[in-house]
């Protein structure tokens, strides 16, 4: 048995009265990429902000079941959310640069969390760039502002911002569905570099890229997982009659 | 459907509208030169170190105007420095917290309202409140309040929208790196609306710095510079009236009015430069 960081049991969500996930039972092991594919609209990223629990700012947002991470439940009411989402960080599908220079964005995350030292600052930034690969495209211009870089780059700068706060997961909700194909295979070298590390989770419609980047994946279909485990084992001889469908094109 | 037979093709609409919209906007420019225009002409012959610098003989029919621009800066300094953080934070509170509630829309309401109310009865409000209810008198003091409550609404209603058109985008980046909601509205919301609320300062300022009905029953008519905010003044548009009105001296209330008028000037355009050089900085061109 694989070292499971975070465990999901019996998780249902709803909007409303709108029921999005249904009886969800995961679990992901750390320090390994763990691909979520499925149609629009499966739930695939409520499952991912419910992890850091993003949909608590919509109102009318419920959760029920049970969501540990490192074996503690994250929606028990001493669990502060600022503590959990420095440990579970989040990547968008759009990439959302603050307009600020690039090293502010890089430092923000730390100096939300009270982290004021200059040199300290400029190391974990700059540690932080290279770790993004992209280091070499914007040491000399540290101080633009980030809206300046192109999307591929705007997006491995948000991931750089993600890992400056030292996460120990990463989220990542359709990280290169806004990008070029150059741009994405960056991003997909960067999550190859990242997977020991870090725990990622990633959410993508591109079944290659699943193949790519992951060694686990889990799929999705009207709220309900169909099936998961090794990607190789459900991409090749996938258990399901509808996993099949989806991944050989047939719906979705 | 039944066609109608064309009247005009949507070509020669589209060169009749071209022609219309143009002059509409060229008009606009022609009229804001032709006001500024006339008042320079008639106004700048009234300069001299003099006239700006020095003080008023009589009242006002020869001498300077010092005082008068002293009082303008003094009570419209006043008017901000109560109005914008009031405004500005009721913005925040509106567009961050409030939600959609009845109350929030009543609240929204009133300060729409207060925003068409006929600056003189701001004026008679002033007089009956801070002049004689809070025991102020005729001072700085109870004009420029008196014109920060015709600021704020002003401020209020531009900067809430400003704040409101912050992407969702921003905001959900920063509290997924595990900022609190009040740190991603100063470290992130706040910075991305600026040019938006120093646009809304600047009209509150603009509606502060012309008013003439508001302090008209409030700030006095001193010909002296104030020296504390306990004392009466006359800022440029109560003299410019007085000078007018009581016919006093016609080519003097012209160069009062240059005056006023280059003034707003120089702070719109300095404003705007400011505005754009940060807009530029932060967005990277």
């Amino acid at each position: 048995m694989e070292n499971i960081i975070i465990e999901v049991k019996e998780l249902n969500t709803y909007f409303d009265e709108s029921h999005i996930l249904k009886d969800v039972y995961l679990d992901i092991p750390r320090n390994a990429v763990t691909s979520l594919i499925g149609p629009s609209g499966c739930g695939k990223s409520t499952f991912l902000r419910t992890l850091n629990r993003m949909n608590d700012v919509i109102p009318t947002f419920k959760k029920e079941g049970t969501t540990l991470l490192d074996g503690k439940e994250i929606y028990d009411h001493d669990v502060d959310v600022v503590d959990l989402r420095k440990r579970v960080g989040m990547v968008f599908q759009k990439p959302n640069p603050f307009p600020k220079s690039i090293f502010e964005n890089v430092a923000y995350g730390l100096r939300v969390h009270g982290n004021n030292d200059k040199k300290d600052l400029e190391r974990r930034v700059e540690a932080s760039l290279k770790e993004a690969a992209l280091w070499d495209e914007v040491k000399d211009k540290l101080d633009d502002s980030a809206m300046g870089l192109s999307g591929g780059q705007q997006q491995r700068l948000c991931i750089a911002r993600t890992m400056a706060v030292e996460p120990e997961v990463i989220l990542m909700d359709e990280p290169c569905s806004a990008l070029d194909p150059i741009s994405t295979t960056k991003i997909e070298d960067l999550i190859h570099k990242l997977k020991n590390e870090f725990t990622i989770i990633i959410v993508t419609h591109n079944m290659q890229q699943a193949t790519r980047v992951s060694k686990y994946t889990a799929f999705f279909l009207h709220g309900e997982i169909v099936e998961k485990g090794l990607t190789d084992k459900i991409f090749i001889e996938p258990e399901d009659k509808r996993t099949e469908d989806y991944i050989t094109g047939r719906f979705g | 459907m039944i066609s109608m037979p064309r009247i005009i093709s949507p070509h020669h609409a589209q060169k009749i509208m071209n022609v219309v919209l143009w002059g509409v906007g060229f008009l606009a420019i022609v009229i804001l030169i032709i006001i500024i225009g006339y008042i320079l002409y008639n106004g700048l012959p009234q300069f001299s170190l003099e006239f700006i610098f020095g003080n008023p003989v009589g009242s006002g029919e020869s001498g300077g105007i010092w005082p008068m621009i002293v009082s303008t800066f003094y009570v419209t300094f006043i008017a901000l420095i109560v109005a914008t953080p009031l405004g500005v934070l009721a913005a925040i509170w509106l567009a961050e917290y409030a939600g959609e509630s009845n109350l929030v829309k009543a609240i929204r309401f009133a300060a729409e309202t207060l925003a068409s109310i006929p600056s003189i009865v701001f004026g008679l409000f002033g007089l009956t409140f801070f002049v004689v209810f809070l025991q102020m008198g005729f001072s700085v003091l109870s004009g420029g309040l008196t014109l920060a409550l015709m600021a704020i609404p002003t401020i209020l209603r531009t900067a809430e929208v400003s704040i409101e058109a912050v992407p969702q985008s921003y905001k959900e980046g920063s509290l997924a790196l595990g900022a609190s909601k009040w740190q991603t509205i100063y470290r992130v919301v706040i910075p991305a609306a600026i040019p938006g609320i120093t646009t809304g300062i600047i009209l509150g300022m603009a509606r502060a710095i012309e008013e003439t009905a508001a302090i008209l029953y409030t700030v006095g008519a001193a010909l002296a510079i104030p020296m504390s905010i306990w004392d009466p003044a006359r800022p440029l548009p109560l003299h410019l009236y007085i000078l007018a009105t009581e016919g006093v001296s016609l080519p003097n209330a012209y160069g009062t009015a240059a005056v006023l008028v280059l003034i707003i000037l120089i702070i719109t355009i300095s404003t705007n430069y400011l505005v754009e050089k940060y807009t530029k900085k932060m967005m990277g061109r």
